[in-house]
């Protein structure tokens, strides 16, 4: 008997193309605001137990985002930006993406809960739920400030990092919790300035679009200011401290100057030079971000001898 | 006869799966590490055996000498 079936591999992903959907980009800034919230809690923490603290909620974040490139394989389809992602392109099944999302979302909130706390642990699935289904599937499609709430879930990790070593949510958490949060919407909407998307052909309302420009202007310099007392305030708690609050001035006075400079121009003066203004102040609020959380580690590095001592 | 030609979608399954025996490899050792932490953290080892589902009468209070008393 020859019974043949032939079968069509070409779907059959690799390695990294299971990689690709836990948007390793994104991890990394996790990584690293879960890291601080976890080093500068008063806390210490066993060296195993942190790295795998830091490893659950940076698989935990990759997971969401994989249950987001699942829910989204339709828009993602549409946009360029996002075309070559695993599903759009083919490489990885969208049954794959639900599966693997799904399993290691388990696996990262049941190992939390293991290797630290319940609260941790807690956090991690709300924040995981957060980012799948009330930013993913539902405030994405429906709100132009979707970019402004979907960014409590990216503002999570520090105060899960946090939550590891102490086992509470404190004012210092919340706070660092806020910085990323208010930090989101300026950031976002200076990229969106300048870089031509094509969500409205996917149905996705972004506030450039909805708004128009000048309202997204008037967007990133209102949440700017907002913005300045939520960082200036997290110096002035326990992980606070000269270095941090020096830091913290300079970089917000950079970051207003910019979203200032943002307000005051319009359309016709940005395409002039090219959105120079907007490039700048979206690379500004990244070395804000990065900034305030190095600050972070130099003031708990600056503590540590005292405590020791 | 022995079929011994290699496809694009052997060498692909050959990485997939050292991919899935590295991140095995890699949970058993975080299990293992994990475990070895929480028992040394315990500080006595006396405590660790309350884990254990075998019934130890040498971890259990001495009710005798209690009850002569």
């Amino acid at each position: 008997m020859t019974d043949m079936t032939v079968q069509n591999h070409d779907h059959e992903a690799t390695m990294g193309d299971y990689f690709a959907l836990l948007k390793p980009r994104v991890m990394s800034l996790v990584v690293f605001t879960a890291l601080v919230g976890l080093l500068v809690a008063p806390t210490p923490v066993h060296p195993v137990i942190g790295f795998i603290g830091i490893l659950c909620i940076a698989v935990g974040a990759g997971a969401s985002g994989a249950l987001n490139m699942w829910w989204d394989a339709d828009i993602d389809a549409i946009m360029k930006r996002t075309i070559n992602r695993p599903i759009p392109s083919g490489r990885v099944q969208p049954g794959e993406a639900l599966g693997i999302g799904a399993t290691l979302s388990c696996f990262a909130i049941v190992l939390l809960a293991l290797a630290s706390n319940f609260l941790a642990a807690g956090l991690l699935a709300f924040t995981i739920f957060f980012y799948a289904v009330v930013y993913s599937m539902w405030l994405k499609r429906s709100t132009p400030q979707n970019i402004v709430i979907g960014g409590a879930a990216g503002a999570f990790p520090p105060m899960i990092g946090w939550a590891v070593a102490t086992g509470s949510v404190t004012v210092e958490s919340v706070l660092m919790f806020a910085l990323i949060f208010m930090w989101t919407p300026p950031h976002f909407w200076a990229l969106a300035l300048f870089v031509k998307s094509d969500y409205g052909r996917a149905g996705v309302p972004m506030l450039t679009e909805t708004h128009g420009r000048d309202a997204t202007r008037k967007h990133i310099i209102v949440y700017t200011v907002l913005l300045v007392p939520v960082a200036i305030g997290l110096g002035l708690t326990s992980i606070g401290g000269p270095v941090y609050l020096a830091v913290s001035l300079a970089l917000n006075a950079w970051f207003l100057k910019g979203a200032f400079d943002i307000w005051k121009r319009d359309d016709a003066a940005a395409d002039a030079d090219n959105y120079l203004t907007e490039r700048k102040v979206f690379k500004v609020s990244l070395f804000y971000l990065f900034g305030h959380f190095v600050a972070l580690l130099v003031e708990a590095a600056l503590r540590t001898p005292m405590a020791g001592g | 006869m022995a079929l011994r030609v290699e496809h694009e979608i052997h060498t692909r399954r050959k990485g997939r799966n050292f991919g899935v025996l590295g991140l095995l490899i890699g949970f058993v050792g975080l299990v293992f590490a994990l475990t070895v932490v929480k028992v040394t953290e315990l500080g006595d080892a006396a405590k660790f055996e309350k884990f254990d589902h075998v019934a130890r009468p040498a971890i259990i209070p001495d009710q005798d000498s209690e009850v002569s008393e």
